[in-house]
């Protein structure tokens, strides 16, 4: 038990999450496939993938340098839609988390938000409209709730990770009103969304990598 | 899968050293994949910058040119270029008067200009002005959805912008014409075949041979409905009139009369629907001040095609009529 995430801690949570993408690279691409133009997965695998490349060819010496480096690259390197919202959320995570490490819960949370934010900044999505928001919002509301409530690290992750589990899950029931599932309007009903899908990766992988820190 | 291409993975390279070979006034940067005139930056024109998915040829690239665009940012197959790239362009055509950047109305296309927009202001300090076409009425609850797609007013955006920047306009003013035309413009089309993306290898949708798909987009989206094959006549009405009925054009309007082929459909068959509409704007009494027949914004080899409909005044029309010389249009010089 130490007193939050340092700097090695966060590039083993982008590990990962690269790894994890890695693994359900298909599944995403299907289900791409069924609402989409079939390429979430094979994006997010390539940008992720660069991403590792880059941090290990130059090394970043703070969470903060470390997280605008991931962030551009994925900007670079994803192309789509997925590419600026992922770009986004890692730049305004990078914003928000610090200099400083180790990053304590608190504040680790805070940069989710902030992540958040700019995914909506960015993307204008609303709760509900079948997007990677309604997996990553709920998971931070469970994380922030959980640690109000004075729960530890380790169970208010959990939380998070049944929370964005869930949040995944009901973007199936959902309509999309954002990005190229939308043109389908109700034929868009009954398919789970690859942006929720890939978010809720990025939490559950949040919880595999950091689970035992802070 | 049959195509002239080398690998699947090599197919937007090659195309652009295709390109800079076939057109020597054109330059590429391979690096960042933006196709640029020889001539840029132009010392106080307004910069004109396009760019989207690539298999939508000529469009972006056939469009840069004297009287058109400056530069085009191709990305991959139906897939937005990066902010990296409409940077690069940005700074290759930026001849202190600003810049404008003309996006399609897409997901990808609008956040990735957005950014880049944003790192030009921050790099460089260069003026964008980004104008969002969205002119395909297949899309009909735009409210609740990315809403409507860009499409055939792209390239008569491109043209006519083109030429307002040519004549030395400032950067609001080439905007200002590039929002009229689209706010101007309305498209529909349809598709007899799907397409293949050549990554995938295999057709992007399914459809029966004796279907087609009404209101396609021009990435294989789907449309209003499907339905059974039917005569170039009907095929007419059911995308003129949409069109008429939405803006709505009027009695004594006068338009540029676009019928554009979706990559995969002979121009005779273009004729023949351009024939067909003709009647119908006839009989509605929208007159044809201008026409465009042939394919121009293409959806790789999906056989189809799409109408667009442009209401004109004699300012648009002079912009319309001003010399242009690419490689996909020219004339007046």
């Amino acid at each position: 038990m130490s007193d939050g995430v340092t700097r090695t801690d966060l590039e083993h949570w982008l590990q990962v999450f690269a790894k994890q993408v890695e693994d359900n690279k298909e599944l995403l691409t299907e289900l791409d496939a069924a609402i989409g133009d079939a390429d979430h997965g094979v994006n997010m695998d390539r940008g992720l993938k660069a991403v590792l490349v880059a941090l290990e060819q130059v090394p970043q010496a703070t969470p903060a340098a470390l997280f605008n480096k991931v962030g551009l690259t994925l900007v670079s390197t994803v192309g789509g839609a997925s590419g600026p919202l992922y770009g986004t959320f890692f730049l305004r995570f990078g914003g928000a988390v610090g200099d400083e490490e180790p990053v304590p819960a608190t504040q680790f949370a805070a940069a989710l938000r902030a992540g958040l934010d700019g995914v909506v900044a960015r993307g204008k999505a609303e709760p509900g409209d079948k997007t990677m928001y309604d997996a990553l919002a709920p998971a931070i509301d469970a994380l922030d709730a959980g640690l109000a409530a004075g729960e530890v690290w380790a169970d208010a992750l959990t939380r998070a990770v049944d929370a964005a589990s869930a949040g995944r899950e009901a973007t199936i029931e959902m309509l999309a009103r954002k990005g190229r599932a939308s043109y389908l309007g109700e034929r868009s009903i009954g398919h789970q969304d690859p942006g929720a899908t890939s978010a809720a990766l990025l939490v559950a992988s949040a919880n595999e990598a950091l689970h035992d820190c802070a | 899968m049959k195509k002239l291409i080398n690998a699947p993975e090599d197919v937007v390279v090659d195309a652009l050293q295709g390109i800079e070979a076939a057109h020597p006034d054109l330059r590429v940067d391979h690096a960042h994949k933006v196709i640029y005139r020889g001539d840029s930056p132009r010392n106080g024109k307004v910069g004109i910058i396009s760019g989207g998915g690539s298999g939508h040829e000529p469009l972006h690239g056939g469009f840069v040119g004297l009287g058109m665009l400056d530069a085009a940012c191709a990305g991959e197959v139906f897939t937005s270029p990066v902010p990296d790239q409409m940077l690069a362009a940005t700074k290759l055509v930026d001849g202190g008067a600003g810049v404008l950047h003309v996006v399609k109305n897409y997901t990808g296309d609008v956040m990735n200009f957005e950014m880049a927009a944003e790192l030009a202001a921050a790099e460089t300090g260069t003026q964008v002005v980004s104008v969002v076409t969205d002119d395909d009425v297949a899309v009909q609850d735009s409210t609740w959805t990315a809403g409507r797609r860009g499409v055939g007013v792209t390239v008569l955006l491109e043209k006519i912008a083109g030429a307002a920047a040519e004549q030395g306009r400032s950067l609001e003013q080439v905007a200002d014409v590039a929002r009229t035309v689209n706010a101007n413009g309305r498209s529909m089309g349809l598709a007899l075949t799907s397409c293949t993306v050549p990554a995938a290898g295999k057709p992007t949708f399914e459809l029966g041979d004796d279907e087609y798909e009404l209101g396609v987009g021009i990435h294989g989206e789907p449309g209003r409905e499907r339905r059974k094959l039917a005569t170039a006549k009907e095929y007419a009405s059911l995308l003129v009139e949409p069109i008429i009925a939405d803006l709505p054009y009027a009695k004594g309007d006068a338009v540029v009369c676009f019928v554009n082929g979706l990559g995969g459909t002979p121009l005779i068959e273009l004729y023949v629907l351009y024939n067909e509409v003709a009647k119908i704007l006839d009989k509605h009494g929208v007159q044809v001040a201008r026409s465009l027949v042939g394919s121009y914004i293409t959806s790789l080899d999906m056989a189809g095609a799409s109408v667009t409909l442009l209401r004109v005044d004699d300012e648009l029309m002079s912009l319309w009529d001003a010399p242009v010389r690419t490689p996909a249009l020219r004339w007046g010089i």
